[in-house]
């Protein structure tokens, strides 16, 4: 078959994912170190997304984290997290089972992605490292790159499917756009 | 289309990432005040043509309330500036005026 019947990026949904809200204030020193000894992670600065063998730390907003882990490790996870935290104004709940995962790999993962959301997908813009989350035509999502030709993608479990539908149908076959 | 940059994640958003949420800086009157003043809390709107405070949140985003100044006129953004103040700052409204010395100013 030739390379212009080949999908612009294949999309697979991943099995469940373990997910940590955390809160609480990113610039506070107590929290970051907290943050720190329970995961062994910095906070990761504006919009970046650290990650670590099988952890990741996201930012989210300037008082909201997200950290990535093994969908049985979350509790324990999370339990070190709030122990760490002692009596500080923060906190870490366990939302694994709120969000669904996507893994998206293929050479035009720029343009599956910048077809369904207002994000400026060109390299120079928006490039490894960064997390962004905005909408996927009509649903929130987050994603982020994890190499030239792959993504992940979280959004509510409850419109996974409609999510894995709107992938699939951006990366058909010979739907380029061929900004990117 | 309406570009605001958010100032907490320092993400130019695009109007269908965010969601308005009409004019800003408006002084509540709860219960207690008179039903003059809970009227116009409630319903009365400067709605200009020209400058115009206004409150987004960032809802396809980092999920923050901020604030705008923006013509409605010509959709020109002047600024954008956290929830956390009562009024729009200082140097945001002096470039306004530079910009537009036939406005009348905030108040
Ligand atoms: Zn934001």
């Amino acid at each position: 078959m030739s390379d212009v019947m080949a999908p612009l990026a294949t999309v697979t949904a991943l099995p469940a994912q373990g997910m940590i809200t955390i809160r609480g204030n990113l610039k506070d020193a107590g929290f970051i170190a907290a943050v720190k000894s329970a995961s062994g992670l910095d906070v990761p600065a504006q919009r970046q997304i650290v990650t670590q063998k099988e952890l990741a730390l996201a930012w989210m907003s300037p008082d909201e984290l997200l950290l990535l882990c093994g969908y049985e490790d979350a509790p324990a996870l999370t339990n070190a997290m709030t122990e760490a935290f002692g009596d500080q104004f923060a906190m870490a709940v366990v939302v694994s089972d709120a969000r669904a995962v996507f893994d998206l790999e293929g050479p035009k993962v720029r343009d599956v992605l910048g077809k369904l959301a207002p994000v400026d997908m060109a390299p120079g813009s928006f490039g490894h490292g960064e997390i962004r989350r905005t909408r996927l035509a009509q649903v929130a999502a987050a994603f982020w790159l994890t190499c030239d030709d792959s993504a992940r993608l979280v959004c509510f479990r409850s419109v996974a499917q409609y999510a894995e539908d709107l992938l699939k149908t951006s990366a058909k076959p010979g739907t380029e756009v061929g900004y990117f | 289309m309406l570009i605001l940059e958010c100032p907490y994640c320092g993400v130019k958003a695009d109007e269908t990432e965010l969601h308005g949420g009409g004019e800003a800086h408006l002084k509540r009157y709860g219960p207690g005040s008179s039903d003059a003043d809970f009227e116009g809390y409630l319903f009365h709107r400067k709605n200009p043509k020209g400058v115009h405070f206004e409150r987004w949140r960032h809802v396809n985003g980092c999920g923050k309330w901020f604030h705008a100044a923006r013509c409605t006129a010509t959709l020109e953004v002047f600024g954008t500036y956290p929830a956390q103040v009562t009024a729009p700052p200082k140097a945001l409204i002096n470039k306004i005026k530079k910009k537009r010395p036939d406005w009348e100013g905030w108040t």
